[in-house]
């Protein structure tokens, strides 16, 4: 590889890490008081036993030669131990290993939304390593491997049987994501204590800051090396960034009579959710929009949620799931054939086909997603309960499980 | 000898004090408190949804004072605390408590002479 691209590369890396105090302190801004250091540890320690999952077997269930040629789950041993990267194989072997850790690590942090405030850290730890191999695994085999003729290894279904676009992880990352953060929510059930507000939202800020600068890592980084791509999908993405907090506002101008800096902090999200999949598909006004109408489609899904009674306590089916649902379908129809990624949109004369393709491989994502996530949570519930209880509950995690306050209590 | 007890608006606090210690009320106590009067709790949007806080934030402010200083006290505090040209809702209350004895911990003087 050229020193050039792994030059930016590994500057697009350390962006991405940024991404996990940025989640945390997102996270944790918006819950109360005395939850703050136990969502913290949640989403750090995410990252923390995802590396270890990782470098055992994960990197080769996801980017492994096809079980059986199936194209629906990796060679575990293909990558184990990592002892093969620790000479240079000239391909950045090494490098995508640590770069996929981190993708890996953040699409279960986005998980700990659907537990906030009300799960035991051991069962998180536990689950945290589950659900890598159950089910990040799998989604992200079936986008993330390619076919590789030369070598004769055969990659995952989704990307290479059916064709389906995806450019940085919208399915294997935010779909995946929020139907998971939905599916641990049902399993624990909803919180007894009233949630509170949002106890510091300029730390929220800070993480959608820190976010959003991860995020130009992780669609730049993804377009392979210092080129033509990697110039347009951070355009796109900024694109798309700008689009959804607009999004957002509107919606809640209208709505609620007021714009506010949650609500504008979470269509930046949103926004670049949606564009995540299609970054490299879409012209620059169609990022405007994929931002504006996966950030109203967000606002418009926790609104939905909440009437059902699902303590999906940050969002992040409605966040991910719905706006990682909205970019894809916005590019089925409106992909620009002169971008970089050369696909026809439906109305730039691309086949209807497309659709269908997509629709499989967002219910297909949804599904599997949600379906092994309830049996995982399920499933440990029944061999130990994976909820604290009540008067932990009450007291708040920081203090009840991690034997720290977060701040002073007068301020409580 | 008296106790003023006013709640006041926030904002408020520094133009009072200021006022007072011009007409040479020097001891003051504030203290933030939580509470709720004609002008009731507020709505915040968090995410769209409606989250009503029941108390506002205001200050309490305490001092102590001779009798015959009273009035004029009362007048500073109360024109000094009004928001707007007619006053609003929430600017604040303002009562005055007859109290039993006054005892300086320094000097162990008492009375009027230890305010």
């Amino acid at each position: 590889m050229e020193a050039a691209d792994m030059a930016w590369l590994l500057a697009a890396f350390a962006m991405v890490l940024l991404m996990f105090p940025g989640l945390a302190m997102l996270y944790g801004g918006m819950l109360n008081g005395r939850n703050v250091l136990n969502m913290m540890l949640m989403v750090l320690s995410a990252l923390a036993v995802t590396g270890v999952v990782y470098v055992v077997i994960g990197h080769g269930l996801v980017l492994g030669d096809s079980v059986g040629g199936a194209g629906i789950i990796g060679n575990p041993f293909e990558y184990t131990f990592f002892s093969d990267f620790m000479s240079d194989d000239e391909a950045g072997g090494t490098f995508w290993g640590a770069f996929y850790i981190l993708f890996a690590a953040i699409s279960v942090a986005l998980v700990a939304s659907g537990a906030a405030g009300r799960m035991k850290f051991g069962a998180w730890l536990v689950f945290v390593a589950l659900w890598i191999i159950l089910v990040y695994s799998p989604l992200g085999h079936w986008v993330f491997a390619l076919d590789n003729p030369e070598a004769g290894t055969i990659g995952g279904w989704m990307r290479n049987q059916l064709g389906f676009h995806d450019f940085a992880g919208g399915t294997a990352v935010h779909m995946n994501a929020g139907a998971a953060g939905l599916a641990l929510a049902v399993v624990l059930g909803k919180r007894k204590m009233s949630p509170g507000r949002p106890h510091n939202l300029p730390l929220m800020m800070i993480g959608v800051g820190l976010l959003a600068t991860g995020w130009m890592g992780f669609n730049g980084g993804t377009a392979g090396g210092a080129n033509f791509m990697a110039q347009y999908v951070i355009l796109t993405t900024l694109l798309a960034l700008c689009g959804g907090m607009l999004g957002f506002i509107t919606i809640e101008r209208v709505r609620d009579g007021h714009a506010t800096m949650l609500g504008l902090g979470t269509g930046a999200i949103a926004g670049m959710v949606g564009i995540t999949p299609v970054a490299d598909v879409v012209g620059p006004i169609g990022a405007i929009m994929v931002g504006f109408l996966s950030a109203a489609a967000a606002a418009w899904a926790i609104t939905w949620k909440r009437r059902h009674q699902i303590d999906d306590s940050l969002d992040v089916f409605a966040v991910h799931g719905i706006a990682g649902i909205t970019g894809s379908l916005f590019a089925t129809f409106f992909a620009n054939p002169k971008a970089p990624g050369e696909m026809a949109g439906i109305f730039f004369g691309g086949h209807f086909a497309e659709l269908g393709h997509e629709l499989i491989a967002i219910a297909a994502t949804l599904i599997y997603s949600f379906c092994m996530t309830f049996a995982i949570a399920w499933v440990m519930n029944k061999i130990s309960p994976i909820r604290v209880s009540e008067a932990e509950e009450e007291a708040g995690l920081d203090n009840s499980i991690h034997a720290e306050s977060a701040y002073d209590s007068r301020q409580l | 000898m008296k106790l003023i007890t006013a709640v006041i608006k926030p904002i408020r606090l520094e133009s009072i004090c200021s006022e007072l210690e011009k007409a040479g009320f020097s001891g003051i106590t504030a203290t933030e408190v939580q509470g709720r009067g004609a002008q009731g709790g507020r709505t915040e949007y968090y995410r769209g949804q409606e989250f009503s806080v029941m108390f506002r934030t205001k200050i309490r402010l305490e001092l102590l004072v001779a009798d015959p200083d009273l009035e004029r006290a009362l007048e500073i505090i109360v024109n000094t605390a009004k928001t707007g040209d007619e006053g609003e809702i929430g600017d604040g209350k303002v009562w005055v408590t007859t109290l039993e004895q006054i005892i300086r911990v320094r000097t162990g003087e008492t009375g009027e002479a230890a305010i």
